[in-house]
């Protein structure tokens, strides 16, 4: 038996892997467990975007993600990532251009007529793609209960896969905090089809559709563990991104906000560490909904490699 | 130089916006830099997983209060800071404009007064403005910190004649070119003017490679005080022939 601990996107993916590799797996869920960081994530599929910052790795790996989830959970939008500049941030996009790849320059209202007149140029990377976090967790968990995989309280029956988030910060003394602030919109006004970024030297973000006039704005990056609500600074600089986006955003509803802690190790970069006989999966950082599956496959590998975790 | 301690290297590094803690690490570690600055207005008091990383580079930390728009608001980041990292150091920025990010010389001066009386050690980030210098010096400032250019701006010394009137105005203290350095090119011709130091940020932690665009700051730092210290040839109207012209030959 391996008992996954936590079931944000990183538990979930990895108990569906181990299940579908057909390894017997559990789901420790207590109670009382706040909402996974993940539940707040952007839900963007962008791994060559990703590729100004990230690693190597995660652009590699990153490419599986879309395949991944669309074959496992409705709701993946595959139209790619538009990314835009306001015309005096015009170096951003050059600078993005070069720092990454997969990418063409494009009319921004050639895709996205609601852009009309706006921005002189953008670059589309056309194979990335979005989803929901919360309809995707929620799928992925009725398919691990379908499939028969427990999900209950108490002590772990099994081997351990740690994907706790900053839960396990006490185990893995480098993981560290970096807060996020999310902004949830209802602008029936705005209609956009596909994930958008707005490049700004101190007001970047990112606009992500959620269907039927629903947005998700995200996202700050604070180096700090402090939980609790989204600050009026957060609220100000997004709503400020997006309304130079598309000035529709101005008589948006403001459904939701979220502040959420993501899961860092010092290089950001997700992995898989081993800590006596447990398996911590951690460190997903931003990266979340893009890095979750390769692990998880790594996972099942170290897991079906080495029986002596999973009998 | 630097109240009483004097750092490795001319060349102070922030520590904002690099793609990875690591990233900087290796960053930090490349361009040689002994003082590394480090904000703390919006990440408080449990931004330690990051400050603890910071720390572990060995440099000394300067503390500054980017991102407050009064003195008030400068004041108690600086007192945060003495808090949590137990320096009396703060570089002290107090923003007049939210889109330039210009320094506000009127609040800059009254934190100043402020946090000197209180035994701060602070390094204030400023406009190239004389008889602000002056002010300051007068409050208790023993290093000053003229801006190149606005904060991540790039365009390297915008009014370089202007802040070689300043050097000349302020011949014993140390000034620290901050912000608007955007090549190394630029950080060199600073320390070619003779300025003690330079502090950069963006043009390192935005390179497509920080630990490389560090590398090369670095150099770009020690080779430009090294031109300062040998004494630069003046510039000429004309051009002086290393060979004598009498003489020469007569061709066709």
């Amino acid at each position: 038996m391996i008992s996954v601990l936590g079931q944000g996107v990183a538990g979930l993916c990895a108990a569906t892997v181990l299940a579908e590799r057909g390894l017997p797996v559990e789901v420790i869920a207590p109670a009382a467990e706040p909402l996974p960081a993940s539940s707040l994530a952007g839900g963007m599929l962008a791994p060559f975007c990703e590729g100004d910052g990230a690693p190597q790795v995660v652009v590699a790996r990153g490419q599986g993600a879309a395949d991944w989830w669309g074959s496992r959970v409705p709701g993946v939008v595959r139209r790619g990532t538009l990314v835009v500049a306001a015309p005096r941030d015009a170096p951003e996009l050059d600078r993005l251009a070069r720092a990454t790849t997969g990418h063409g320059w494009a009319d921004p209202a050639a895709l996205e007529p609601a852009l009309q007149g706006r921005f002189a140029r953008g670059l589309f990377y056309r194979a990335e793609a979005h989803l929901d976090p919360r309809v995707a967790l929620d799928a992925l968990r009725g398919r691990l209960l379908a499939s028969g995989v427990a999900f209950r309280d108490g002590p772990p029956r099994g081997r351990i896969v740690d994907c706790r988030g900053m839960g396990a910060a006490p185990d893995l003394p480098d993981l560290r905090a970096v807060r996020g602030e999310m902004l949830e919109l209802l602008a029936p006004e705005v209609r956009l089809s596909r994930s958008l970024r707005l490049l700004h030297p101190r007001f970047a973000c990112y606009i992500v559709p959620r269907g039927a006039g629903r947005y998700m704005i995200g996202a700050t990056m604070v180096e700090s563990a402090r939980l609790g609500g989204v600050t009026a600074r957060a609220v100000v600089e997004l709503l400020s991104a997006a309304y130079s986006v598309h000035p529709g955003f101005a008589e948006a509803e403001l459904l939701a906000t979220g502040a959420g802690l993501r899961p860092a190790f010092p290089d950001n970069t997700p992995a898989i560490r081993r800590c006596g006989d447990r398996l911590h999966l951690n460190g997903l950082y931003r990266h979340g909904f893009l890095m979750a599956p390769a692990l998880a496959g790594d996972l099942a590998d170290i897991l079906t490699r080495d029986p002596a975790h999973a009998d | 130089m630097f109240y009483g301690f004097t750092p490795a290297s001319r060349l102070m590094l922030g520590t904002a916006g690099y793609p990875s803690p690591a990233l900087l690490r290796d960053a930090i570690a490349a361009s040689g830099a002994g003082i590394i600055t480090l904000s703390l207005r919006r990440e408080g008091g449990e931004g330690a997983g990051f400050r603890d990383l910071l720390r572990a580079s060995g440099c000394r930390l300067l503390p500054n209060t980017a991102g407050c728009h009064s003195a008030a608001e400068a004041i108690t980041t600086a007192r945060m800071a003495r808090e949590l990292l137990g320096t009396g150091w703060i570089k002290l920025e107090v923003i007049g404009h939210a889109d330039s990010l210009q320094p506000d010389p009127f609040a800059l001066l009254e934190a100043a007064r402020v946090l000197c009386a209180e035994g701060f050690e602070v390094f204030p980030y400023m406009t190239e403005d004389l008889i602000l210098g002056e002010r300051l010096v007068e409050a208790g400032c023993r290093v000053l910190m003229p801006w190149g250019a606005p904060i991540g701006s790039g365009q390297g010394l915008r009014h370089a004649e202007a802040l070689r009137a300043m050097r000349a105005h302020f011949p014993d203290v140390p000034l620290v070119i901050d912000a608007g350095i955007g090549a190394p090119s630029q950080a060199m011709r600073a320390m070619e003017m003779g300025f003690d130091a330079v502090l950069l940020n963006t043009a390192v932690a935005r390179a497509l490679d920080p630990v490389g665009m560090a590398r090369a700051f670095g150099q770009a730092v020690e080779a430009g005080r090294l031109a300062h210290e040998a004494g630069l040839m003046p510039p000429r109207d004309m051009a002086v022939p290393s060979t004598p012209v009498l003489g020469m030959a007569r061709l066709g």
